[in-house]
């Protein structure tokens, strides 16, 4: 599901509109520059490049922006802020921690200020009190920075959180959680 | 420029093996060029070889040396156009490792026979008005420095003069340029009166070889074969053959040394494409999952291609 919001996946049959946009007919490279302004994906392992500092990979997507590149690593250093990690900017992946890892991932996926943030079991991957930064950061981005969030899980401590509660149960989308 | 330091970050992933692939590029084109070059060396000499020319020198060999007079006879073959004849005169400037081929001539017949060697009117008449008079290519006037008007010392073993000296002294008269890119422009022509009078007397009167125009190149075959009639069962018998007909013998060989150093260059460079996509498959293969993720933040798969392609 998470890969057919974000234009990863193309629909078999029906439509998909995002944000007033029908992505179904979108392809190549008008489909790109949308998920790059539109999408910010937050994964269960990370996916940091790990020859990158966390600057570095923070200021990945903005390298598809016409940013200079003064502006690209001062974005990167508040979306860095904004995660609570302006003291590890130029720490490569390996030398950070699980919740720091995904810190970074959180903070590459807002810098371009997407639309909307997908995040698939972004606590998967992490022990309960880095699981609970987390949650707790991407919380503070949905109340404090208004971002929409959709985020996928199996945890139910997680999903909590939520404003907004679906369950998929045999490929059906439901508001009612299944027995 | 900015996706540079992408590409230099993931280059710098396994350094020994961008070291080692490097390495392996580099040696395939010095290769390349090393090879190329020895081709087209060998190749020069017969490029160089006037088509309507024939050499002629002893039938023993090089070293043998012919008769002056067999010039005007050379002459009255039919289909003989003109004839020169030079010696080698084999001298070296200053030290042994200063060599150059230097040969003496008869300046009108010479410039005659070999018009690609151009010398301005000027400096042809002060050749024909100095005895001791030099002309020099640009190239090898160049490598020592030499001018105009300058008076060089050459040191010779093979010819001592008849005081037993054997430096010999020339006067720079003028220097000749080539007509084509490839004529030969490091050489030294001295005149063929003043080095016969000086040298010791024994020798007097004999030349090297004689270089022989023909008037239809298509008929050198017959004229070369009726020179060394000419000649036959005389003390000096000779063999006239195409101009660099040395390099024309090599000529066959040069095909084929052309064709081992082509086959050489393409297996070469057939193994390191096979080892260089090698690489590049494997550092795909490995990373698969990071181009993912670069795709799925906005990367199109041409911007992709591309960073692959860049390293």
């Amino acid at each position: 599901m998470l890969n057919l919001i974000g234009g990863l996946d193309h629909p078999s049959q029906g439509t998909v509109e995002v944000a007033g946009h029908s992505i179904g007919k979108l392809f190549g490279r008008p489909l790109a520059a949308w998920r790059a302004r539109h999408i910010g994906l937050v994964f269960q392992f990370y996916n940091l490049m790990p020859v990158l500092t966390a600057q570095k990979n923070v200021e990945l997507p903005l390298l598809l922006t016409k940013l200079s590149k003064s502006q690209r690593k001062a974005h990167a250093a508040t979306a860095l802020e904004i995660v609570g990690l302006s003291h590890r900017t130029r720490h490569y992946p390996r030398q950070l921690s699980g919740g720091e890892q995904q810190r970074v991932g959180i903070a590459r996926a807002i810098v371009t200020d997407p639309t909307l943030l997908l995040c698939d079991e972004p606590t998967g991957d992490l022990d309960k009190k880095a699981g609970d930064e987390v949650l707790d950061l991407l919380q503070a981005l949905n109340t404090e920075q208004g971002k929409t969030i959709i985020m996928v899980t199996h945890d139910s401590h997680a999903a909590e959180r939520a404003s907004r509660i679906l369950y998929l149960n045999k490929g059906q989308l439901t508001t009612e959680a299944p027995e | 420029m900015k996706y540079l330091y992408l590409v230099w970050s993931n280059l710098m992933r396994k350094k020994m093996r961008t070291i080692l692939t490097i390495l392996s590029i580099t040696v395939a084109f010095l290769l390349f060029g090393y090879l190329s070059a020895i081709t087209t060396g060998m190749s020069l000499g017969v490029q160089l070889a006037g088509m309507d020319r024939l050499s002629v020198r002893h039938k023993v060999s090089m070293l043998q040396l012919l008769p002056q007079s067999y010039q005007a006879r050379i002459e009255r073959i039919p289909g003989v156009d003109a004839v020169a004849h030079g010696s080698w005169f084999g001298g070296v400037y200053q030290k042994p490792s200063n060599f150059f081929a230097s040969m003496a001539v008869v300046p009108n017949d010479f410039l005659d026979i070999y018009p690609e060697y151009l010398l301005d009117e000027e400096e042809k008449q002060a050749w024909l008005d100095t005895r001791n008079g030099a002309i020099v290519g640009s190239k090898l006037a160049a490598r020592f420095d030499w001018e105009v008007g300058d008076r060089i010392p050459l040191n010779v073993t093979i010819w001592p003069r008849k005081d037993g000296a054997e430096t010999w002294k020339f006067d720079i008269v003028g220097t000749y340029d080539g007509a084509e890119k490839n004529t030969d422009t490091g050489q030294f022509f001295l005149r063929y009166d003043f080095f016969d009078e000086s040298r010791a007397e024994e020798v007097s009167g004999l030349v090297s070889w004689y270089n022989v125009r023909v008037e239809d190149p298509d008929l050198s075959t017959q004229v070369a074969a009726a020179i060394d009639a000419e000649f036959a069962n005389s003390p000096a018998e000779t063999k006239a053959e195409p101009e660099g007909a040395m390099v024309q013998g090599f000529a066959n060989q040069v095909g084929n040394i052309g064709l081992i150093m082509t086959s050489i260059i393409s297996a070469v460079f057939f193994t390191i494409l096979l080892v260089a996509g090698n690489t590049m498959a494997y550092t795909v293969r490995e990373r698969t999952s990071e181009l993912a993720v670069l795709k799925a933040i906005g990367f199109t798969d041409r911007g992709v291609l591309g960073l692959v392609l860049g390293e």
